[in-house]
């Protein structure tokens, strides 16, 4: 680990200025920044601690919708009455992240703010990453592991995905991230705010270097909903596939759903087509919502370790739609 | 202080696991410096001198440890486990132990002594033996 020098911010403005020196990086609890430190991912001069700011309350709005402070801990999100009992998809994908350990620690922006990697990119012995090393290489997609790569969305450059199980949610509930910055605040929509990687994947997301997250806000009234993890052990461990879903059902037929997946592209990676197709399908009705959900993996492009991720995720999907509707 | 481990020293085997103002976390990714004005537990302070704290003693009666080299990390977990209140049957805590990983593969006994301090560590639990 390369010295450094570490320093408190008491406002968000102090925040923000310190962000001027490209040097700084801000630290909230660590769990992901310390990690990169230690690995010499990163290797910054200077550590600003942004915990002193007054950014980690949990407020229920008047309409009935969420604003989840940037510095709110997961573990206080996910006991939080509200959360539990109207947005359990929230809930759970809280629940359901990390260890109880890391849950205490870490916050929601830090959350949304975790790489997105795949085990090449923190290698012990250091292999080709473009998101590591950019123009290195992908140790991945040049005839490497790519059993927990994207099925979506990936290019030549990088085929990762997003580690986060809170964004899927956050995607599927239509969530947008609050910045500040030099310009001004910002809204970006949760479903926007990571980036495909293109030609450049050392760009994790679309928070400018001048900006910070202070908070998230998540719409009122999703109806039902529910958060499937699909992972290699019961608990604390990466999802293989995952999906978020949210829905108004009446008499048992679908009237709007949302679905977002994780574990299948550099973003949680919604189904609109899926979406739209599923309007008047009967929850009772798997062939249906398979068909429905089919819609959406027309353009699916599996990798050579990873195509059971194909089938998986649309099996996940249906699931979580019935399970979210009280069907089983 | 020796009784804090470094495991795996990247947040992911619970080996380093203390209190930090009573909740549990990983000291492996905490910096020290950040924790200035804060109340830091480690398993030397869980009990006075002499004695044992009642998930040190349950995890000695049931057996709950071959090496130890995850043992202080289990058993600071453990007290967030019970006093966050995820200590009601072996399947909760299987869940909500699952940040601590042991090599030597305890995890039953470890469910048991977690099971068994949870119970000494009731309230009333005290009078309870008392009477009997």
């Amino acid at each position: 680990m390369r010295p450094f020098t570490y320093a408190r911010a008491a406002t968000v403005d102090e925040a923000l200025g310190a962000l001027r020196d490209p040097g700084t990086r801000l630290i909230a609890c660590g769990t992901e920044l310390v990690n990169w430190l230690k690995e010499g991912i990163e290797t910054p001069a200077r550590l600003v601690d942004i915990t002193g700011l007054p950014l980690a309350g949990i407020d229920v709005s008047d309409d009935g919708g969420l604003r989840l402070g940037a510095l709110a801990r997961m573990s206080d999100v996910a006991a939080h009455p509200t959360v539990r009992d109207r947005f359990p998809v929230l809930a759970e994908s809280l629940h359901r992240a990390a260890s109880a350990q890391l849950r205490n620690m870490a916050t929601i922006g830090g959350n949304l703010m975790q790489r997105t990697r795949c085990p090449y990119f923190r290698a012990d012995v250091e292999l080709p990453c473009n998101k590591r090393l950019p123009g290195s290489g992908c140790a991945a997609l040049d005839g490497g592991d790519t059993s927990s790569h994207a099925i979506f969305g990936w290019s030549n450059d990088c085929a990762a995905t997003f580690p986060s199980d809170l964004a899927v949610a956050l995607a599927a509930l239509d969530a947008t991230v609050t910045a500040v910055g030099e310009r001004g605040v910002r809204r970006i929509p949760a479903t926007g705010f990571h980036r495909l990687p293109g030609t450049e994947p050392a760009r994790h997301n679309e928070l400018a270097p001048d900006e910070l997250i202070v908070a998230v806000d998540v719409p009122a009234a999703p109806g039902a909903s529910h958060y499937l993890k699909v992972r290699e052990r019961a608990s604390y461990e990466f999802a293989v596939v995952s999906a978020a879903v949210t829905l108004h059902a009446e008499d048992g037929v679908i009237g709007d759903a949302r679905i977002a997946l994780g574990g299948v592209a550099h973003r949680p990676w919604r189904l609109p087509a899926a979406e739209q197709a599923l309007a008047g399908i009967a929850l009772d009705d798997p062939a249906g919502l398979r068909a429905a959900v089919a819609r959406s993996f027309t353009d699916a492009r599996p990798l050579p370790g990873n195509k059971f991720k194909v089938e998986l995720a649309q099996r996940a999907a249906v699931r979580a739609l019935r399970t979210a509707g009280g069907v089983q | 202080m020796t009784g804090t481990k470094k495991g795996c020293d990247r947040g992911e085997c619970g080996a380093c696991t203390v209190l930090i103002d009573g909740r549990r976390v990983l000291s492996c990714l905490t910096l020290a410096v950040g924790a200035q004005g804060a109340e830091v537990t480690t398993i030397e302070g869980l009990a006075p001198d002499g004695e044992l704290h009642p998930l040190q003693h349950a995890f000695w009666e049931t057996d709950a440890f071959q090496c130890g080299f995850c043992t202080a990390g289990q058993v600071m977990s453990a007290v967030g486990c019970i006093n966050e209140g995820h200590a009601s049957t072996d399947t909760e805590i299987k869940e909500w132990m699952s940040g601590n990983i042991c090599r030597c593969a305890a995890y039953p006994q470890i469910v048991s002594a977690v099971s068994a301090a949870a119970a000494a560590m009731r309230p009333g639990a005290d009078d309870e033996r008392t009477d009997r």
